[in-house]
C-alpha cells in the first residue's frame, strides 16, 4: 500500500463514520448517559428522602455515611474498589450489548443500502477499488466502532466518578481516598481496550457472513443471513433423524451457526465453562491478558478467521460484479 | 492500486491526450442477460473532443453499453476505454472517467461539505476551488444534507463535483430525467460553458432528444443491442433530408425508398437517407430532419 491508497482508505473509513455516526457514536453515548442519569436520579432520590426524614446525614446501619467511610478499614476500601471495578464493567457490558446490535445491522446494510437507493452509482463513479471499499467497512465494524465504544466507557466511568465525588464531598468525605486514589478500575478499562483486537479477529466469520448477504442479495439481507443457517440446522437435524451422517448438534449451533451470526458480540469468545482451562479470570471482573493471548492459540480463532476472510473476499467479488440490471 | 495500473493510466493519458484520438473502441461487444440479448456483437468508436448522443428506445442496450464502458458489468468482445480494459483496470480508469448515472443518486445522508471533502480527499484530479465556485452559484449550503434537497438541487451538487474533476470522458445516463425545464437548461448550459473543451469527451443518453440536439457533435442510435446509426451531426444534414411533398408527387417520392412517411395537414412528409438533394428538391420543400423525427423513423416497429 502506498501513501495515496492509505489516504484513500482513511477517507473511506471517515465516510463510514459519517454515515453510521448515529450507531457508532450516539448509541453507546446514550447508553452511557442512561447509566449516568440513573446514578443522578438515585443520588437525588436519596437526598430527597434524607431531607424528608429531617436527617442531617445519610445513615447506613445506624452510622452516618461520612463516619462510616472515614473510618473504613483497608478491607472495606478494597470492597469499595471492587464496586468501582463493577461500575466500569457495567459501562463496558452495556456498551458491548449496544455495539453488538449496532454492528450487526451496520454490516447487513453496509453493501446493501446504497444498492437499494442507487447511490452505489455515485461511489462507483469515483476511483475507488471495491476491495478498499469493503475493507473500510470491515475496519469500521471491528476497529473503529469498538474503539469509540471503549472511549465512551471511559468517559462514562469518569463522569459517574465526578458525580459521586461531588456527592461524597457534600457529605464531608474525601473523594480522593475512595474514588480517585485507585488505579484498579483503569486497569479494568485497559483490559477492555486489550480485548478489542481479540474481539476483532474472533468476529471475522460474522463480519464476512453479514457482508456477503449485504453484497449479494437483491432484497432482505437480514432474512437471508438468519434463515440460511437456521434452515441448514433444521435439515441437519432431519438428516440426523434419518440416521444418516450429519454434523453434531452442539458443534453445528455452537461452532457454525453461532459463529456466523453471533461472533460480533464483544467477548463472545470467552469460555465460561469451568471445565475449560483456556480462560483465566485474573481478578474480579477482568480477563487476564494471558487468556487473551491464549485465545490466539486456539484453532477456533484461526479457522473462524480463515472462513471470515474467505466470506469477505466473496463479498468483495459481489460488490465488484453484482449487476443491478 | 498496483504499480502496473498506474503505469497503464499514465500510458493511456499520453496516448489519448490529443484531440480526435480514440477514447472508446468497441468491437464485437456482446452481453446477454439470460435469454435477453442486451448488446449484440456491436462496434463503435468515440473520439476525443466530441459530444456523442447515444439514443435508443427502452431496452435497446444503452445502459448496458454504458455499464460495460464504466466497468460495471462483464461482457464479451473487445472494449477499450482510454486504452484501458474497464473490467480489469477499473480504479485506474475511473481517475479519468466520470459519470452521472441516473438522477439523484447521491447518498441521502451526505452533506454538501462532506461530499466535497470526500471527493477532494480521494480524487487526484479534483479541483476544490473550482467546485466551490460552481457551488457559489447555487443556493446549496455547506451543512445541507442531500435528503433535504430537491431533485434539481441534488443534480446541481453532483454536477458541481463532476465538473471540478478533470476527467477525459464524462458519461451521462439520463442525467436530467424528472427535472423541470429550468434545471435541464442550466445543466447542459453549464456543461458547455464551464466544462467541455477539445480534450474532453461527453457520452450522453437521454430520452429528451430535442434538448440536447443542438449540443451534440455526434449521434448514435442503438436498437436491439446494435448501433444502427453512427454519424457526426454535420453530416446528418447531408445524409438525411425531410421533404414536404404535395399530394400529386407522393408516388414519385415513394419510388425513392423513403425511410418514413407521415401525414401533416393533408401533406406528406417523407424522410430520405442518402438521396441526392437535387432529386429531392423536385419533390417539394426540403429541410433538415430533427433528431426526434429521425429517431422515430429509425425505431419504427420497435415496440410492435
Amino acid at each position: 500500500m502506498n501513501a495515496h491508497s492509505m489516504t484513500t482508505f482513511g477517507w473511506l473509513v471517515k465516510r463510514e463514520y459519517w454515515e453510521a455516526r448515529r450507531g457508532f457514536l450516539w448509541a453507546p453515548f446514550w447508553a452511557a448517559a442512561a447509566i449516568i442519569i440513573i446514578t443522578i436520579l438515585g443520588i437525588v432520590a436519596g437526598e430527597v428522602m434524607k431531607a424528608r426524614m429531617g436527617m442531617e446525614h445519610i445513615y447506613m446501619g445506624g452510622v452516618s455515611l461520612s463516619q462510616m467511610l472515614n473510618q473504613a478499614s483497608s478491607d472495606d476500601i478494597s470492597q469499595f474498589v471492587k464496586g468501582l471495578d463493577a461500575t466500569m464493567l457495567l459501562f463496558g457490558s452495556i456498551a458491548a450489548v449496544v455495539l453488538s446490535f449496532v454492528i450487526f445491522f451496520y454490516l447487513l446494510g453496509a453493501l446493501y443500502d446504497d444498492r437499494r437507493d442507487r447511490s452505489i452509482l455515485f461511489w462507483k463513479s469515483l476511483p475507488l477499488s471495491d476491495t478498499g471499499t469493503v475493507l473500510s467497512k470491515v475496519f469500521a465494524a471491528i476497529v473503529l466502532a469498538p474503539l469509540i465504544a471503549v472511549g465512551i466507557v471511559l468517559a462514562g466511568y469518569l463522569a459517574t466518578q465526578v458525580i459521586v465525588s461531588l456527592w461524597l464531598l457534600a457529605h464531608g468525605v474525601n473523594p480522593l481516598r475512595f474514588v480517585w486514589g485507585h488505579i484498579e478500575p483503569f486497569s479494568v478499562w485497559l483490559h477492555l481496550l486489550a480485548m478489542v483486537p481479540v474481539d476483532a479477529v474472533w468476529a471475522l466469520p460474522s463480519v464476512g457472513w453479514l457482508l456477503l448477504w449485504s453484497a449479494a442479495v437483491r432484497s432482505k439481507p437480514f432474512l437471508w443471513a438468519i434463515i440460511v443457517p437456521i434452515v441448514a440446522g433444521v435439515l441437519n437435524i432431519w438428516v440426523g433423524l434419518l440416521g444418516l451422517p450429519h454434523i453434531g448438534q452442539d458443534f453445528y449451533w455452537g461452532q457454525v451457526a453461532g459463529r456466523l451470526l453471533l461472533s460480533i458480540v464483544p467477548g463472545s469468545w470467552i469460555n465460561l465453562d469451568g471445565a475449560s482451562h483456556a480462560i483465566h479470570f485474573g481478578e474480579f471482573s477482568r480477563i487476564s491478558y494471558a487468556a487473551m493471548a491464549q485465545q490466539f492459540a486456539t484453532p477456533q480463532m484461526w479457522i473462524g478467521a480463515a472462513v471470515g476472510i474467505a466470506l469477505i473476499a466473496a463479498a468483495i467479488w459481489f460488490r465488484r460484479w453484482r449487476d443491478e440490471a | 492500486m498496483s504499480a502496473t495500473s498506474h503505469a497503464a493510466a499514465e500510458h493511456a493519458e499520453s496516448e489519448m491526450g490529443a484531440p480526435g484520438a480514440t477514447v472508446i473502441h468497441a468491437a464485437g461487444l456482446s452481453k446477454r442477460y439470460g435469454k435477453t440479448v442486451a448488446l449484440d456483437n456491436t462496434r463503435f468508436d468515440v473520439h476525443a473532443g466530441r459530444i456523442v448522443g447515444l439514443i435508443g428506445p427502452n431496452g435497446a442496450g444503452k445502459t448496458t453499453a454504458l455499464k460495460a464502458i464504466l466497468g460495471l458489468t462483464d461482457f464479451e468482445g473487445e472494449l477499450s476505454v482510454l486504452g484501458l480494459d474497464p473490467r480489469k483496470e477499473r480504479p485506474a480508469l475511473m481517475q479519468q472517467v466520470c459519470f452521472i448515472a441516473d438522477v439523484a443518486t447521491l447518498p441521502r445522508w451526505i452533506t454538501v461539505s462532506q461530499a466535497v471533502d470526500f471527493v477532494a480527499g480521494i480524487h487526484p484530479r479534483f479541483d476544490r476551488g473550482k467546485c466551490g465556485r460552481f457551488l457559489k452559484r447555487t443556493k446549496l449550503q455547506p451543512n445541507q444534507r442531500v435528503r433535504e434537497m430537491s431533485k434539481g438541487m441534488i443534480v446541481q451538487l453532483h454536477l458541481a463535483i463532476v465538473m471540478a474533476i478533470d476527467a477525459r470522458l464524462l458519461v451521462l445516463d439520463e442525467p436530467t430525467l424528472g427535472l423541470d425545464i429550468l434545471y435541464r437548461k442550466q445543466f447542459y448550459q453549464s456543461l458547455l460553458e464551464d466544462y467541455f473543451d477539445e480534450n474532453k469527451t461527453i457520452l450522453v443518453t437521454t430520452h429528451q432528444v430535442e434538448e440536447i440536439e443542438h449540443i451534440l457533435t455526434d449521434l448514435m442510435f442503438i436498437r436491439d443491442g446494435k448501433i444502427v446509426l453512427d454519424t457526426p451531426m454535420d453530416a446528418l444534414g447531408e445524409r438525411f433530408a425531410e421533404v414536404l411533398v404535395n399530394a400529386d408527387r407522393t408516388e414519385a417520392a415513394r419510388a425513392l425508398h423513403p425511410l418514413d412517411e407521415r401525414q401533416v395537414f393533408g401533406k406528406s412528409i417523407f424522410l430520405f437517407d442518402g438521396v441526392a438533394p437535387a432529386q429531392l428538391a423536385q419533390l417539394g420543400e426540403v429541410r433538415r430532419p430533427s433528431v426526434a423525427d429521425l429517431f422515430v423513423a429509425t425505431m419504427k416497429g420497435t415496440y410492435a
